[in-house]
């Protein structure tokens, strides 16, 4: 077989091939379901229920897509110039750090919510910086760098939690201190546990597109991403975008964890990301890269791992079926990307 | 000082080493498989989980360890039938098709685990791989405690040097080094690239499943979520301080190992009362940063690495 | 004397990609012993025709018989094993492997075992063709005509009685080139049968009995060698409907450039610069001859600012450069049409509109960060209008455009400038005609005379003879990375500017 590319793909393709990646995500989830003993179309019931039967099920939905549009966001702008950043867990880390150590009584007033989310983004994109640099001078793979970061800053994180940063009064758990009530994010409107960082987050989505859309530097990062070679002979500063890049990516990466810590758990454990930072990666591929579609594929992800703890208590269905329907989904959507620009022929 | 060189040569320390090498080096090996066809495999750290789990629940079925062995081999083959089926005729992206077969493996792996023991709180154990006993060798002071191994670890040994035998003396290691430096001149001497990169893929799978089965097999007697922790991401650094040579690749991961064995026994002397444990669990990440450093400008990357291939276009 | 068998039959072959018809009902035979030419302009249907013989492409009609036996459709390994071998154009060498095992890839089992007999069937070889080549070096490290060599013998070693080469001299001197005619005339001796694809009229002239000439994917002629001559070939092949344009002769002007004693270190096989020194003056066109893998691109990368010298130095209109970056050779009024227009020339994904202001984006096309998208488009308009780019419009993607009307934007996007002065002062042209049609090349080329005559200095680096002796005003040449003494135009004959190509000429000087 041969690939060939298709000029002008019909609406039909560009919009069926993805559906049927949906599909087939769906049948997956009916098969598994089938599996552990429940009924399959009752399952996918249980899970579209779970994430968005009831307003205290979408407002948890929303909480749970907030980290996943920043790492989502963070994956897509890093992607997009072919910089392969797996490291937003440790950055998301990052930045959950930084918030602490400023929210627990270092500053107070009113300052302290943006001088911590600035600061924080300034840790993750330095976080990132290292793995960049190595690539840009050395030539050191980023992927294989980013991801043993990530082992090294979950260990870092349990050490800060056992050692320096340990709540005293915490009873022997590893838990930092709470932070101080002007170091929090306010919920949208009282009473409902949805914090700004939600609106915080589809700000940020805008601001990337708009970056990505209208600036100078939007263009250097798409054709490098596209072509580092014709982006150097054009005469762009290859590497400086890259770092830019980077900072950038590592700085909204950090905002997921900042976020995480000032709106919702209001402290540092180490169970703080569930693996943010990986589903982030699946949440900028489903979006095609797309930073207003990672507002739409984080809601959808998060309703699938909502969702299905939800059906999991009622079905007996293990809840891990959400990270199988998620790998699932991306490995279908890239596919089904792929054949919406090429055909199949023989010979 | 003396501490560590009254570790260093202490039998059981080297017998550690072995040990603790042993899945390592199928995974790198299986690994190097893959990219020297030119297909950078990252499902590596999902397929040893799934390779991990596989063997050990076939075994706790009722399965021969080695029955065990086999499907776990059988279900890495698997998902490396996945991740080649899409990274190399449909040549997407590897990392991306990379990562996803490590999410999909291993919540694979952690969904049948919770379906077939659902209520379970500390999983079953198995009776693991048991030292081999063997004539003259064992009866050696020294050596023949540092050599008392499992089957599996003299397996793992014997599969570095099939690899290497492959790769340098026969017509298949040769067309297996061509297709990950030039397709182009693989097809025109009327060879399949699919057909090579796709088989490297999926044996270099089966290889690495193995190196998860070890960790229940053979090292531990049970599964645990989260156990491969990281093990695959060494191995791909390792075929790069290996250079893409089997030799140095297995020297490599050998030098890794005793390095872990070393942080395990430091621990426990001074040195680990007065630093963090933290460090010492780090220092495997550690250093394998420091060896992706070390080697980035030596060695001869395979030309074609992750570069698909398709005929139509030259 | 009696017609030696007929060897190879290609049947009213047909092939079509969308709207183009690739080949139309191509016919050719082929006899035991003798040379034929497939003749023809870029884009007739040569490699099409042989993709097909090969298996790559399913034709969409036609037959294929070789030595009397119907060969089976889009299986690559069928030719091969029937004995028919080519030696492609881009050759299909693993760098990383000896001469040896490139030729023994594919010929064994898989799973057998064992060197064998083949080391010395591949010694036995080289002697008999005259194709001397170490079997243990390994193939990174050799010449491109060495390698071409080891292509030659991994066809003879499968047993080919067979040869296609594809435009095999493009990479040679015209002494290897003699050097490979007079192997494969010891080849037909030898009972080999030769197509030599090729659009060169005198090697043709040379090596061929007999010619068959495509064009626009039919063939439109098959005539003996010695029954004609070059010019009526010339117009079988184009049609006639064209002529190239020559440039007249014209008083230069002053200095803009000069290259003064650079050179840059070796890579692997490819030779660095040796101390080159290069005036690049206005209103004058400068050719640079060669085989390529000479240096040129290395004296590219110099002039358009990719790399630095080792040693020696660049001056701009009297004034050492300093900082050196292609941004800073652009806004220096530093045109370049790339060698490669496909992979550094343009972006495939991106429109037209994008791919205008590559190089302009900051200077031109922003403001404090922003982009000025609708100033973009009006430039793309312009540059489709002005140099007659045909394309849907300005968003339409440019990998979906022709090579020539591609080449036109980046002719257009070169031709309007930098930032600092509007129009460039100097045009780094390399290779800006290789691929195209002839209606493009007469176009670009008429374009590259035009900006002379407004007094641009203009460096063009080509490996067509043709197109240098017929444009340049003055003519260097460059082997293994010397540049030669320049040559006013008319002084010098092709084969003259041969010996230099070859090497030759510097060893005398030098001596002298």
């Amino acid at each position: 077989m041969r690939l060939e590319p298709v000029a002008n793909p019909s609406t039909a393709r560009r919009l069926g091939l993805p559906a049927l990646a949906i599909a087939a995500t769906m049948v997956v989830a009916m098969g598994l379901a089938l599996l552990a003993g429940a009924s399959p179309l009752a399952t996918l019931g249980q899970i579209a229920v779970g994430a968005l039967g009831s307003k205290l099920a979408i407002l948890e939905t929303l909480n749970r897509a907030t980290p996943l549009i920043f790492t989502g966001l963070a994956v897509a702008v890093a992607f997009r110039a072919k910089l392969w950043n797996i490291g937003a867990e440790a950055q998301l880390y990052a930045g959950a750090i930084v918030t602490v150590l400023l929210g627990t009584g270092a500053l107070g007033g009113p300052l302290v919510l943006p001088v911590s989310a600035l600061v924080a983004m300034l840790a993750g994109a330095a976080l990132l910086l290292g793995p960049v640099l190595l690539k840009t001078r050395l030539g050191v793979d980023e992927v294989v760098t980013t991801l043993l970061l990530n082992f090294i800053m979950l260990l870092f994180v349990s050490y800060l939690l056992e050692g320096p940063m340990k709540d005293p009064m915490g009873m022997g758990w590893p838990k930092s201190q709470a932070l101080i009530p002007e170091a929090r994010l306010p919920r949208i409107v009282d009473g409902l546990r949805l914090h700004w960082g939600f609106a915080l987050a589809i700000l940020a989505a805008i601001g990337v597109w708009v970056i990505q859309t209208r600036t100078a530097l939007g263009f250097e990062i798409r054709a490098v991403g596209q072509s580092p070679e014709a982006a150097r002979f054009a005469g762009m500063p290859v590497n400086a975008v890259l770092v830019k890049t980077a900072l950038l990516s590592g700085g909204l990466a950090a905002l997921a964890g900042w976020s995480e810590v000032a709106g919702l758990k209001g402290l540092l454990s180490q169970d703080l990301s569930p693996g943010f930072g990986y589903t982030g990666i699946i949440v900028a591929m489903l979006a095609l890269l797309h930073p207003l579609g990672v507002v739409v594929t984080a809601v959808f992800v998060a309703g699938i791992f909502v969702g299905s703890d939800a059906m999991s208590r009622a079905a007996g269905v293990p809840t891990y079926i959400a990270d199988m329907l998620t790998a699932v989904a991306l490995l279908c959507m890239v596919l089904a990307i792929l054949l919406t620009k090429v055909r199949v022929v023989r010979g | 000082m003396s501490e560590i060189v009254d570790i260093l040569i202490s039998a059981s320390f080297w017998a550690a080493v072995i040990r603790i090498a042993s899945p390592l080096i199928l995974a790198t090996m299986g690994e190097l498989i893959c990219e020297r066809a030119g297909v950078l495999n990252l499902g590596i750290e999902g397929i040893m989980v799934i390779g991990a789990f596989t063997g050990w629940m076939a075994v706790w079925q009722g399965l021969p360890l080695w029955g065990g062995v086999a499907v776990a081999m059988g279900a890495g083959m698997l998902f490396g039938l996945l991740q080649s089926t899409l990274t190399v005729p449909f040549g997407l992206s590897q990392h991306v098709v990379g990562l996803g077969v490590t999410l999909l493996a291993s919540s694979t792996a952690s969904f049948a685990y919770r379906l077939m023991l659902p209520e379970v709180t500390s999983p079953p154990k198995i009776e693991p791989f048991r030292p081999l006993d063997i004539p003259l060798l064992s009866a050696l002071p020294w050596a023949g405690e540092a050599l008392s191994q499992t089957a599996l670890t003299w397996a793992a040994f014997a599969v570095a040097g099939a690899v290497a035998w492959t790769l340098y003396r026969t017509p298949l290691g040769l067309a297996l080094r061509a297709v990950g430096e030039n397709p182009a001149a693989v097809e025109a001497q009327g060879l399949s690239v699919t057909g090579l990169r796709m088989g490297a893929v999926i044996v270099g799978s089966g290889l690495m499943a193995v190196g998860g089965a070890f960790l229940t097999l053979s090292a531990f007697s049970s599964f645990f979520f989260g156990m491969v922790n990281g093990r695959g991401w060494i191995c791909v650094a390792l075929v790069v301080f290996g250079g893409w040579k089997p030799g140095k690749a297995l020297l490599g991961a050998i030098l890794f190992a005793a390095f872990d064995a070393l942080q395990i026994r430091l621990q426990q002397t001074e040195l680990g009362a007065v630093l963090p444990y933290q460090l010492f669990l780090a220092l495997p990440f550690i250093l394998s940063i420091l060896a992706l450093i070390l080697m980035s400008r030596r060695a001869e990357v395979p030309a074609a690495l992750m570069v698909p291939y398709n005929k139509g276009e030259r | 004397m009696p017609e030696a068998e007929i060897v190879l039959r290609l049947d009213r072959i047909s092939k079509r990609f969308g709207a183009l018809k690739a080949n139309d009902a191509v016919s050719l035979t082929l006899r035991r012993g003798e040379v034929v030419a497939l003749l023809g302009e870029n884009g007739a249907g040569k490699t099409t025709l042989m993709n097909v013989l090969f298996g790559h492409y399913l034709a969409d009609a036609g037959t294929i018989e070789v030595f009397g036996q119907p060969l089976a459709p889009g299986n690559p390994r069928a030719a091969l094993a029937a004995g028919v071998g080519m030696v492609h154009q881009h050759f299909a060498l693993a760098g990383n492997l000896t001469v040896l095992e490139n030729i023994r890839l594919g010929t064994e089992r898989l799973w057998a075992r064992g060197v064998g007999a083949a080391r010395e069937k591949v010694e036995r070889l080289s002697r008999d063709f005259g194709l001397s080549v170490h079997p243990d070096a390994r193939v990174g490290r050799l010449s491109v005509g060495e390698r071409q060599r080891v292509e030659i013998l991994k066809a003879l070693y499968r047993d080919a009685r067979i040869l296609i080469l594809d435009e095999p001299t493009a990479v040679l001197t015209p002494q290897e080139a003699e050097a490979l005619f007079a192997t494969l005339r010891r080849a037909t001796g030898l009972g080999l049968s030769v197509i030599f694809i090729s659009h060169k009229l005198h090697e043709v002239m040379a090596i061929a009995d007999r010619c068959v000439v495509l064009r626009h994917g039919r063939v439109v002629g098959a005539v003996d060698t010695h029954a004609t001559d070059r010019g009526a070939l010339a117009a079988l092949m184009v049609g006639g409907e064209l002529s190239l344009p020559r440039a007249e002769a014209r008083a230069a002007g002053a200095v803009l450039m000069r290259v003064d004693g650079v050179s840059t270190p070796d890579r692997g096989a490819v030779p660095g610069l040796k101390a080159v020194t290069l005036d690049l003056r206005a209103g004058q066109i400068t050719g640079l001859a060669g085989v390529s893998g000479n240096g040129q691109a290395a004296l590219a990368e110099i002039i358009g600012g990719l790399a630095r010298p080792a040693s020696g130095r660049l001056t701009l209109r009297d004034r050492p450069v300093r900082d050196w970056s292609p941004g800073i050779a652009l806004a220096q009024g530093i045109a370049r049409i790339p060698e490669d227009r496909h992979h550094q020339g343009t972006i495939g994904d991106f429109d037209l509109t994008e791919n205008a202001v590559l190089e302009t984006y900051r200077s031109r096309f922003s403001r404090r960060g922003w982009m000025n998208w609708r100033a973009a488009r009006r430039f793309a308009e312009a540059i489709i209008k002005g140099y007659d780019v045909r394309c849907p419009g300005p968003e339409t993607r440019i990998r979906l455009l022709s090579g020539g009307n591609m080449q036109k934007l980046i002719l257009g996007r070169a031709l309007a400038g930098g930032s600092i002065r509007e129009a460039p002062e100097i045009i780094l042209a390399n290779q800006p005609v290789r691929g195209l049609d002839v209606g493009a090349i007469a176009y670009v080329q008429s374009q590259l005379i035009a900006a002379r005559d407004r007094g641009t200095a203009v460096l063009l680096i080509s490996e067509d003879l043709d197109e240098i002796m017929g444009l340049s005003d003055i003519i260097h040449v460059m082997s293994q990375g010397r540049l030669s003494p320049g040559f006013a135009r008319g002084t010098m004959t092709a084969p003259e500017l041969g010996l230099w190509m070859a090497g030759q000429k510097f060893e005398s000087a030098h001596a002298a």
